[in-house]
């Protein structure tokens, strides 16, 4: 089941066009979205959010259409932005009084909760918070109303590490239900290595990759080898190389398919997700 | 139950985790017939992804270690006493030969052999 459906999305915003044919984001997982700065990224958030509009092509979140039930839809979206932009001045009990009542399925009792786990008290002032508080709010307030999708936008980027755990803790407290959804998009790969179960990577407006982590790192190769070995041929078959002065090295989808080209003069390992963006992102030069 | 697993490790960490089940059922940690962590639970405790814990399962019980009731949950199979004896002489068996081949390779007698074997047998 899909909690996310893009289909013939085109959206043009200056020079930058962002292109996705098909899109499938899974219900029940948490989704990670890489890609570099300016890939389209926040555009195809902005899409989801209905805070853009596509110029062709439609965008359902569990099977209805963002168009025609927009409303309905967002009601049961936790959304954490970057920046997370609340008023400064403002107490976060006032906050959430403003907030709150716009959704019918706001939970008190979790509110009050979360506001414990993570020491932060209803007379602070939003301005007041340091910025890992501030991405600790957002989320609470994100998730306070049980939404069904949730989605976030570099939520752990500037955080310390003691904090990224925290906020990846409470995620996956959340994917307890399995009709609930984490579409999050990150820098910090590390931070989905081991908690993503599915991966989306954009490059220059468009989907090059979409698929369950595990099987990523489970059999994609990293090769280590003589540059000789490095052939016109042999580049054809790998997903991204680097050639440096004294050795080369290549991104092969598969460790049968590496033994196969490189033989024994290589050294094989498993890549991290930081190794796999890196090759992506320089296929051509290097 | 205990689960132990590193992301440094060469062996995924799917498989982490079926080795570290199996093993424990047939040492007779865990009991026959009981109920394992919801996926989703063993993922939240373990900081893994559902995925992984899901494939870890799945592979568990195609190995017929446990038997997934839908909406109920996942059981240890039962009866299954015989069946992973089998497994674990077959292994026994195998490291035999290993053995038995490395033994050869320095023309070491089977006489030779089964004195060592009856040696060690009664140390350990």
């Amino acid at each position: 089941m899909n909690s996310i459906v893009f289909q013939n999305v085109k959206k043009q915003r200056g020079d930058f066009v962002l292109d996705i044919p098909h899109l499938e984001i899974k219900k029940g997982y948490i989704t990670g979205f890489v890609g570099e700065n300016g890939a389209g990224k926040t555009t195809t958030i902005k899409l989801i959010l209905g805070m853009l509009h596509p110029d062709s092509g439609s965008i359902t979140i569990d099977g209805k259409d963002i168009k025609s039930y927009g409303a309905e839809i967002k009601k049961h979206i936790g959304y954490v932005g970057d920046p997370t932009g609340y008023p400064e001045e403002s107490k976060l009990k006032n906050i959430k009084k403003m907030y709150a009542p716009f959704y019918e399925t706001w939970d008190e009792a979790l509110f009050e909760h979360y506001m414990k786990r993570f020491k932060l008290k209803l007379e602070q002032k939003y301005g007041e918070l340091s910025t890992g508080q501030k991405k600790q709010f957002a989320l609470i307030m994100a998730l306070s109303h049980r939404p069904l999708l949730i989605i976030l936008d570099e939520p752990t980027s500037g955080l310390d590490p003691v904090v990224r755990q925290d906020i990846l803790d409470v995620l996956m407290e959340h994917m307890q239900d399995e009709n609930i959804s984490v579409f999050y998009s990150t820098h910090i790969t590390s931070d989905l290595e081991r908690a993503g179960d599915y991966l989306v990577y954009i490059k220059d407006g468009q989907i090059k990759m979409n698929q369950p982590l595990e099987e990523l790192l489970s059999t994609y190769c990293i090769v280590s080898a003589p540059k000789k070995l490095f052939t016109e041929d042999i580049k054809k078959e790998l997903l991204g190389y680097k050639i440096s002065a004294f050795n080369a090295e290549g991104l092969v989808e598969s460790r049968d398919l590496a033994e196969e080209l490189f033989g024994r003069e290589a050294q094989y390992h498993t890549p991290s997700i930081e190794d796999i963006m890196i090759f992506l992102a320089d296929r051509r030069e290097a | 139950m205990n689960i132990i697993i590193s992301g440094d490790s060469l062996i995924p960490l799917y498989e982490q985790i079926t080795n570290q089940i199996k093993e424990q059922i047939l040492q007779g940690k865990i009991d026959q017939g009981s109920l394992l962590p919801s996926i989703r639970m063993m993922a939240k405790e373990l900081k893994v992804s559902i995925i992984t814990v899901k494939r870890a399962y799945e592979d568990l019980e195609a190995e017929g270690f446990v038997e997934t009731v839908p909406s109920k949950g996942t059981y240890v199979s039962l009866n299954n006493k015989e069946r992973l004896r089998e497994i674990r002489m077959s292994q026994i068996e195998q490291q035999l030969e290993e053995v038995i081949i490395a033994a050869k390779s320095i023309d070491m007698s089977l006489e030779e052999l089964q004195k060592r074997i009856l040696l060690i047998y009664e140390e350990v």
